[in-house]
C-alpha cells in the first residue's frame, strides 16, 4: 500500500514538472515582492505583452545563489532578471548576461540617458543590463518634528551641523531620541556611508577613505549618532519605525518609506539628505533587466525589456509601486498623493546647487557585498564601539586597498579617475 | 541473544540510508569542505585566515557558546519540571502535553516573528509595563546599546521554541519508569528528592543523552530567531556563515564557517556521550 | 497517591501543581494569541501605542486577503506534495535503519549513528549551492519531488532515532516465539513487530511532516514556479507591512497546531516506550 502511495506521488509530482516544459518567459525579479506590488507587475505592468510572461519573486540572497547554479549546471529556466544593479554586478564578472548593445542603441536613441546606460556596463565593454527603474534616499519627517527645527534652517537645505542640533533639540523635549537609519541587517545603510556620508564630509568614497576630512567626518557622525534611537541598528526599513512612532526623522530608500508616506501623506514630509563641508552626497539607484547566457527564450526576453522601457509604461510603473521612470517621461499629475510627495523629494535631490553625485560602485563584481563591509565594519567599530577613529581608519583602508586591488577596479565618481585600481590615499 | 549469523541483514537494513546521505548529504558537504579549506581550487587556508580576523568571529563565538549555556540547561529543567508535573495529573493528560508540544511544530521563522511582536518598542511586552506605570516611555529591549536584555530577550524565545522537543523526550524517558520503582521507594520511605535524584534521573538517562545532544546540537545552530530579534546586534556563529554567504557572496568563508558549527556540535555529542554514560544493561 | 496525607496539605499541593500546570500552559499560548492579535489587528493595530492585550479592533480582512493572494492555493499544494515526499521517503528509508540500530550490534553502528547526526550538526542553508546545482543537471530542480528529497535529509536523522526507541519498545521475545512458530523474519516483522509499532510510525510520519512544512531556504532556492507554502510567502512577505506578517506567521503556525493536535496520542510514544 505504502508502495502504491510512493508510485502515485511519483506520478504527481512529473505532473507537476511537467508545468515547466509549457513554453513561456520567466521572468524573476528581486525588486518589487511585495504582495500588491507583485500583483501590480502581473495585472497591469505586464498584462497588455503578446506572450504570457511568468513574474516570480525572490529574495536577494537566494537570487545570487540560484544565478549561481544554474550558471554552475549550465541549464537555465530563467529568460529575464531583474534585479538591483548591486544584484546584478557578481553574474556580469562571471560573464553570465547576454550583451545588449542593441536595446542599449535603440534606448538612446529614445532619449534615456547615456550616464544611466553607462552603469548597465558594469565596468565591462558591453551591454551587461538594461535600467529599469530608478530611485534615490531621501529624508522623510513627521510634522511634529518640524517644530524642534533649529532657527534659520532651511530644512531643504539641512547641514549636518543642524540635523544633530535638531536630533538633539527633539531628544531633550520629547525624552526619545527621534532620529533614525536603517542600520539593521537588511537595511541599506552601506549606501549611506558610501552615496551620502563620505562625499558629503570628503568629496570622495574609496580615495579619501581614511583622509583627516573622513575622521573629522566619523567624529560629527558619532556626535549625531549620539541623538539617534539606538534601535536604528535593528531597522531595516524605515517606514515602521516611521509609522509607529518610533522615529521622527528617517533616512532611507523612497521605496523603503513608501508605505509611510502614502498611507499619510499629510503626516509627513520629504526633504533632501543633510549637506556636509564637501557639499550635498546622494545616490541614484538603478534597477536593471538582463538576459542570462542561454535564457530559454531570448527573443521574449528582449520584448519584454522593450515593453518595460516604453514611456507609457515606465509611467505605469511609477504610478503603481514607486519607482521613477529610466527614460524620457513626465508623471501624471493625479498621481498617488504620497508617490507625488516622493517624486518631488527626488528632485529637490537632484537638483540640489550643492548635490555631489555618487555613482553606484562599478567593477567590483561580486565583492561589492565585501565593500558594503568595509564601511560597515567602519561603522561598528567607531560608532558602536568606539574605537579610536584613527586606528580603525587605518585598518579598514588597508582591507579597502587589498580589496580594490583584488576586483581590479577602478574609481567612480565622485573619485577622480585612476589608472588601474582605485587607490586608497 | 541476537542472531549473528545473518550479519548482512543490518547492512541491508542501513544500505537505503547509508546511499542516501552519501549521495545527498556526503556529496556535497565534501565540495562545501573543499569550498572551505581551498582557494581557486588549490588546498589554502585563506578563507580561515578571513574567517578567524573577522571583526565579528570572536564574538560570534562567545555568543553562541554563552546562549547554549544559558538555553539547554533552563530547557532540561523545564522540560524536568513540566515531566514530574504531567505524571501526577489523571485527567486532561493529553490536552496539557499538546498544549507544551505546540512549540515543536513552529518554524524559527514564525517564532522570531511572534517575539518580536512581544519585544519591540511598540509591542506587548512595553504595552503592559506601561499601563502598570512601571516605564514611562517605550523602553529598548532589543538594541546594541542593551546587550544583557538583547541576550535574555533571545534566550528566552529559544528557551519557548526549543523547550518543547527536550520535553517529549524527556516524558517519553518518564514514561519508561516503572511505577514499582518508585512506589518501592517510598515503601522504604525516601522523600520525593531523594526519589527523584535516586530513582529516576539515573533511569531516563538515556533520554537525558538523547535530549542534551539533540538540543546542544540545534544550539549551536541558533540563528533565526536571533536574527530576528536582534539583527546583527548580537553575531552568532551561523548568522556569520549565512552573512558571508549571501551578503558578501564569498562562499569559501560561509563553508569555513560552517565546517566550524560542524566541528563543534561533533565536539559536543562526543563529550555528552562520554559524561553521561549510558550502560547499555539498564537499557530495557 | 496521597490519601494518607492529610487533606488539607494535599489540597494545597494539588494547587501548587495545577497553577504550575497553567503557568507553563500560559507561557507557550500567551505569545500565540498575542500574534493572533497582531495579525487580526489590521494596520491600525499594529501601530497602535500603547497597544491592549484585549482583543478590540479585529477583523478577519487581513487574514482573508491575505488567503486570496495568488499564489496562496498553488503554493500549498506544493508543500502538500514536499511534505508527503518527505514523510514516505523518510519513513521508508528511516525505519530499517532504526531498526537495525535497535535490534542488531554491528560493526559501524557508532560511525553510522554519527553520520545520522552529522546531518543536524551541520547548517544546511550552506549546502544549497552544490545541492541546486546537481538537481539542474539532473533535472530535480523546481519541482516538488526534489525539495522533499532535501527535506529528507533533514528528517531522516529523526525518523532513524525515533523509530529505534519505538523498536526497541516492541519485546524482543515477541518476534523471536513467531521465528519459533515458523515465521520468516519480514513475516514475523509485519504481523507481528509492525502493527505494535505503527503509532510511533505515524508519529514519526509528523515530524517529518511538520519538519518539511516548515524549511524555507532550501525550498526557496530549489524551485522556481512550484514555490512551497513557507518559501512563497518569505518573498511576499518579508517587505509586507506588518500586519500581513503576523497574518502569514500565524497561518504558518496553525497548521503545525493542527497536525500535533491530531497525533497527540501517538507523541510520546515516539522517544520510548509508550507509557505502561
Amino acid at each position: 500500500m505504502k508502495r502504491s502511495l510512493f508510485i502515485g506521488l511519483l506520478t504527481a509530482s512529473s505532473l507537476f514538472a511537467g508545468t515547466l516544459a509549457r513554453a513561456e518567459t520567466i521572468f524573476l525579479s528581486t525588486q518589487l515582492r511585495p504582495i500588491e506590488e507583485a500583483t501590480a507587475v502581473r495585472n497591469v505592468i505586464l498584462k497588455d505583452l503578446p506572450a504570457p510572461v511568468e513574474y516570480v519573486v525572490e529574495e536577494p540572497p537566494q537570487f545570487a545563489v540560484r544565478m549561481e547554479a544554474e550558471r554552475q549546471a549550465g541549464k537555465h529556466t530563467i529568460s529575464l532578471v531583474g534585479a538591483l544593479h548591486g544584484e546584478l554586478s557578481p553574474i556580469a564578472a562571471k560573464d553570465g548576461f547576454v550583451p545588449l548593445d542593441d536595446l542599449a542603441e535603440k534606448l538612446q536613441g529614445k532619449g534615456m540617458p547615456k550616464a544611466l546606460l553607462d552603469l548597465g556596463k558594469l565596468g565591462k565593454d558591453k551591454q551587461q543590463y538594461i535600467p529599469w527603474m530608478q530611485a534615490t534616499y531621501v529624508m522623510a519627517a513627521n510634522k511634529q518634528a518640524l517644530q524642534y527645527l533649529p532657527q534659520g534652517a532651511d530644512i531643504d537645505k539641512l547641514t549636518y551641523d543642524q540635523l544633530i542640533e535638531w536630533g538633539r533639540k527633539m531628544q531633550e523635549e520629547t525624552g526619545q531620541p527621534r532620529i533614525g537609519f536603517p542600520a539593521g541587517p537588511k537595511g541599506l545603510m552601506a549606501r549611506y556611508f558610501q552615496g551620502y556620508f563620505y562625499p558629503s564630509f570628503t568629496g570622495g568614497v574609496v580615495r579619501p577613505f581614511k583622509s583627516l576630512d573622513a575622521a573629522k567626518g566619523w567624529e560629527s557622525f558619532k556626535q549625531l549618532w549620539a541623538v539617534v534611537n539606538p534601535n536604528s541598528t535593528n531597522y531595516n526599513f524605515m517606514q515602521e519605525p516611521l509609522l509607529a512612532d518610533e522615529v521622527w526623522v528617517a533616512w532611507d530608500h523612497i521605496a523603503r518609506l513608501k508605505e509611510a508616506v502614502t498611507a499619510q501623506p499629510d503626516q509627513y514630509v520629504i526633504f533632501p539628505a543633510p549637506a556636509g563641508p564637501k557639499g550635498r552626497g546622494y545616490m541614484p539607484v538603478v534597477a536593471g533587466l538582463a538576459i542570462p547566457q542561454g535564457a530559454p527564450d531570448e527573443p521574449g526576453a528582449k520584448t519584454v525589456i522593450e515593453h518595460l522601457t516604453r514611456p507609457e509604461t515606465q509611467i505605469l510603473t511609477a504610478q503603481n509601486v514607486g519607482f521613477f521612470p529610466t527614460v524620457d517621461a513626465k508623471l501624471p499629475s493625479d498621481i498617488d498623493p504620497g508617490i507625488a510627495m516622493l517624486a518631488a523629494g527626488v528632485d529637490a535631490t537632484q537638483h540640489a546647487q550643492d548635490a555631489v553625485i555618487s555613482l553606484l560602485p562599478v567593477g567590483l563584481g561580486d565583492r561589492g557585498g565585501e565593500f558594503n563591509k568595509v564601511y560597515m565594519d567602519t561603522f561598528q567599530r567607531v560608532v558602536i564601539r568606539g574605537e579610536p577613529v584613527a586606528d580603525v581608519l587605518n585598518e579598514q583602508a588597508a582591507a579597502l586597498s587589498k580589496l580594490m586591488g583584488d576586483a581590479k577596479a577602478p574609481c567612480w565618481a565622485p573619485d577622480a579617475a585612476s589608472q588601474g585600481a582605485c587607490p586608497v590615499e | 541473544m541476537q542472531n549473528i549469523k545473518k550479519t548482512w541483514i543490518p547492512y541491508l537494513l542501513i544500505a537505503p540510508s547509508v546511499i542516501f546521505l552519501a549521495l545527498l548529504f556526503l556529496l556535497p558537504l565534501i565540495q562545501t569542505i573543499w569550498l572551505a579549506v581551498s582557494e581557486g581550487g588549490a588546498p589554502s587556508l585563506a578563507n580561515l585566515r578571513t574567517m578567524a580576523g573577522d571583526l565579528n568571529f570572536r564574538l560570534a563565538i562567545r555568543n553562541t557558546f554563552l546562549l547554549a549555556l544559558a538555553v539547554v540547561p533552563v530547557q532540561i529543567v523545564i522540560a524536568l519540571a513540566m515531566g514530574s508535573m504531567v505524571a501526577k495529573v489523571d485527567g486532561g493528560r493529553e490536552t496539557i502535553l499538546w498544549v507544551w508540544t505546540i512549540p515543536l511544530g513552529i518554524s524559527d521563522l514564525a517564532a522570531g516573528l511572534l517575539w518580536l511582536s512581544i519585544l519591540q518598542n511598540s509591542g506587548y511586552l512595553n504595552s503592559l509595563l506601561f499601563s502598570f506605570g512601571l516605564i514611562e516611555r517605550q523602553a529598548n529591549w532589543l538594541s546594541y546599546q542593551t546587550p544583557i536584555a538583547l541576550f535574555f530577550a533571545i534566550a528566552v524565545a529559544e528557551i519557548w521554541r526549543g523547550t518543547a522537543i527536550v520535553m517529549v523526550i524527556i516524558v517519553a524517558g518518564l514514561n519508561q519508569v516503572p511505577k514499582e520503582f518508585r512506589e518501592a521507594a517510598e515503601v522504604f520511605g525516601a522523600g520525593p528528592w531523594t526519589r527523584f535524584f535516586r530513582i529516576t534521573l539515573p533511569l531516563i538517562k538515556p533520554a537525558l543523552q538523547s535530549a542534551l545532544i539533540l538540543r546542544t546540537v540545534l544550539a549551536f545552530e541558533v540563528f533565526a530567531v536571533v536574527y530576528a530579534l536582534g539583527g546583527t546586534n548580537m553575531p552568532v556563529l551561523v548568522g556569520e556563515a549565512y552573512t558571508w554567504q549571501n551578503q558578501n557572496q564569498n562562499y569559501g568563508v560561509a563553508a569555513a564557517y560552517a565546517v566550524l558549527i560542524m566541528v563543534i556540535s561533533l565536539a559536543a555529542t562526543l563529550v555528552y556521550l562520554k559524561a553521561v554514560r549510558v550502560d547499555p544493561e539498564r537499557l530495557p | 497517591m496521597t490519601a494518607a496525607q492529610p487533606s488539607n496539605f494535599g489540597s494545597a499541593r494539588k494547587m501548587l501543581l495545577w497553577s504550575g500546570i497553567a503557568a507553563l500552559c500560559a507561557w507557550v499560548l500567551v505569545p500565540i494569541y498575542l500574534v493572533a492579535l497582531g495579525a487580526f489587528g489590521g494596520r491600525s493595530g499594529v501601530y497602535q501605542w500603547p497597544k491592549s492585550i484585549l482583543p478590540t479592533g479585529i477583523s478577519l480582512e487581513p487574514f482573508l486577503l491575505f488567503l486570496r493572494t495568488e499564489g496562496v492555493a498553488g503554493a500549498f499544494l506544493n508543500s502538500l506534495g514536499a511534505a508527503a515526499v518527505t514523510v514516505v521517503l523518510s519513513v521508508l528509508i528511516g525505519a530499517p535503519a532504526g531498526y537495525a540500530l535497535a535490534r542488531y550490534d554491528f560493526r559501524g553502528k557508532d560511525s553510522f549513528r554519527l553520520l545520522v547526526l552529522l546531518t543536524r550538526a551541520f547548517p544546511l542553508a550552506i549546502l544549497a549551492l552544490p545541492l541546486t546545482v546537481s538537481f539542474i543537471r539532473i533535472g530535480l530542480y523546481d519541482t516538488v519531488i526534489g525539495v522533499g528529497l532535501v527535506h529528507t535529509i533533514l528528517a531522516l536523522p529523526f525518523a532513524a532515532l525515533v523509530t529505534q526507541g519505538i523498536f526497541m519498545g516492541v519485546p524482543r521475545e515477541l518476534e523471536e516465539a513467531a521465528w519459533v512458530f515458523g515465521c520468516s523474519r519480514p513475516q514475523a516483522f509485519f504481523r507481528i513487530v509492525a502493527p505494535l509499532a505503527l503509532p510511533g510510525l505515524a508519529a514519526t510520519a509528523v515530524f517529518a511532516f511538520v519538519i518539511s512544512w516548515n524549511e524555507v531556504f532550501a525550498a526557496s532556492v530549489l524551485t522556481v514556479r512550484n514555490r512551497t507554502l513557507t518559501a512563497y510567502l518569505l518573498t511576499v512577505l518579508s517587505e509586507s507591512p506588518l500586519h500581513y506578517r503576523f497574518a502569514g506567521g500565524l497561518l504558518l503556525i496553525l497548521p503545525s497546531v493542527i497536525f500535533i493536535f491530531a497525533v497527540r496520542r501517538y507523541l510520546f510514544a515516539i522517544w520510548g516506550i509508550s507509557s505502561k
